[in-house]
């Protein structure tokens, strides 16, 4: 049988090696033909064919795990295209896909994102938006994830809730990743706030088994922020998902400029800076995590 | 100003909508935004006053904003407590004695649905003494085009969150300059720079909702 991704992320750790993961979906989604406006969730039933191979090519570059395209899955989301009632069955065909292209050797982390609704504001209850994230959560379980990352999260009680919801009713491992942005004063805080310190307290103690960062504006700055996550959490694996850079227009159209020889560069200062994942997040794809991974086996 | 006005600007910076508000945790028990300007109002303030007021916690705390000393929950707080502000000066807006900067038309651009920058944006905006009509999200440029028709003289914002959204504004932007070259337009963004602002003829980009402010100043003067 094959171990659980804690039990491989513990014994990579004890033996100094660090596991890679994925890259984009967002972006690699769009240029496989997705329109602005068109949502992503719902080519899981209509374009499977495509989404099925954006999972292959990650694995096929040498991914130890892939996400699965659900970032935008819950119903606070999916309202947006009238598509709330469907998301048990997106969920848990976007789960379904990964797990086909993943094989029983690799693992599938099913993606969840942020509702874009604000708890403070009043926007929705704990108990809403906990019910979305059970929703989510348990069709991707069903769909055949191996553990779910909520990720892109900016505010600690809307994480709470999420990790919290696949806790209570999956049997998965749960992974959280917060978004950083650089203060004028040169540290880390989310859009609302939040430090790294701040988020690992919080969503350990929440009940995050793996815990970490992602998109921001790409590899270098992550490793700022990976050192002072490990700081506050020495025992904790850490799971990062760098943008390729800061988006920049060229000829009208978005770049990540970041190149996969330039991830390559980093991957080592990431590593010693406490990674125990290291995957892309917008503008990364297939050649990015080739060169991480070759990274990975060059450090050893 | 009386301590009355310097009171309710600290209430707009510092988010103390009401009495019974228990954030911020320091000004618990004490009157909050609501009732000192229904205070003013009733002992015969100027209304024009305690919008000036607002102007002024709405101006300090977008500025603490842009410095990385606030984050998006204060703000919001302080755009709660100018809403229960405004809600008082309504009569007077309404009756024309007290008069707006000007009217400014948000609206995230077609194919995104992010609102949560727009609407600070739109927030910091009214409490800053614009009039301000939001379009929601996924704005097409004939939505755009429709409210200029319905309020010339409006000035446009438009916001986009994804790289993959923000070129949409290009094409909006023209649809609105080549029918109506005189309506000023600005822009903003995560993924937005003011190099693309230049580039898709907008007439102005900001980072942050206190910029926006400014650039509407600008504009509106």
């Amino acid at each position: 049988m094959k171990v659980d991704l804690l039990t491989k992320i513990r014994n990579a750790i004890k033996n100094g090696q660090v596991l890679v993961s994925d890259g984009a979906w967002g972006t690699f989604l769009h240029a496989k033909g997705l329109k602005p406006g068109e949502c992503p969730e719902l080519w899981n039933v209509e374009h499977a064919d495509k989404v099925l191979d954006i999972a292959r090519d990650y694995i096929a570059a040498g991914a130890d795990m892939i996400e699965t395209n659900s970032f935008g899955g819950s119903r606070f989301k999916l309202e947006h295209y009238g598509l709330a009632e469907r998301a048990y069955e997106l969920n848990k065909a976007a789960a379904a896909i990964s797990r086909r292209a993943a094989g029983s050797d690799h693992f599938v982390l099913g993606s969840i994102g942020p509702t874009g609704k604000i708890l403070m504001m009043g926007d929705v209850t704990k108990a809403e938006l906990y019910n979305a994230f059970k929703e989510q959560a348990e069709a991707l379980a069903e769909g055949g994830a191996d553990a779910i990352v909520v990720e892109t999260m900016t505010a600690i009680d809307e994480a709470v809730q999420a990790i919290k919801a696949a806790k209570e009713n999956t049997n998965l491992e749960v992974i959280c990743t917060f978004t950083f942005d650089q203060t004028v004063d040169g540290d880390y805080k989310t859009m609302m706030g939040v430090s790294p310190e701040e988020m690992a307290t919080a969503i350990i103690e929440a009940g995050a088994d793996i815990i970490g960062s992602n998109c921001g504006n790409g590899m270098k700055r992550m490793v700022d922020i990976v050192r002072t996550i490990r700081r506050a959490a020495p025992d904790t694996p850490i799971l990062v998902h760098a943008n390729a850079g800061a988006p920049i227009i060229r000829d009208g159209a978005t770049v990540f400029p970041e190149t996969p020889e330039e991830m390559f560069q980093l991957v080592p200062a990431l590593m010693d800076a406490g990674a125990n994942i290291i995957g892309g997040c917008c503008g990364t794809g297939p050649e990015h995590i080739m060169a991480i991974q070759r990274a990975v086996n060059t450090k050893l | 100003m009386s301590t009355l006005i310097n009171d309710l600007a600290l209430c707009i910076e510092r988010g103390k909508v009401n009495k019974q508000s228990p954030y911020p945790p320091d000004l618990k028990d004490q009157d909050g935004a609501d009732e000192l300007a229904k205070a003013a109002i009733d002992s015969g303030m100027d209304p024009d006053n305690v919008l000036q007021a607002c102007m002024q916690g709405m101006d300090r705390i977008g500025e603490k904003f842009s410095q990385n000393k606030a984050f998006v929950p204060e703000l919001l707080m302080s755009a709660k407590a100018m809403t229960a502000v405004m809600e008082h000066l309504k009569p007077f807006f309404k009756s024309g004695q007290v008069k707006r900067k000007g009217l400014f038309v948000v609206g995230t651009i077609a194919g995104d649905l992010h609102d949560i920058g727009k609407n600070l944006v739109a927030m910091v905006a009214e409490g800053s003494g614009y009039q301000v009509i939001d379009l929601g999200t996924d704005v097409t440029a004939d939505k755009y085009l429709a409210a200029i028709d319905a309020h010339p003289g409006c000035i446009i914002g438009m916001s986009a969150l994804l790289t993959t959204t923000m070129v949409n504004m290009e094409s909006a932007v023209k649809a609105i300059k080549d029918k109506h070259p005189a309506t000023k337009i600005i822009i903003g963004g995560a993924p937005v720079t003011q190099e693309f602002a230049e580039k898709i003829g907008a007439d102005g980009y900001s980072a942050d909702p206190k910029g926006a402010v400014d650039l509407l100043d600008k504009i509106a003067a």
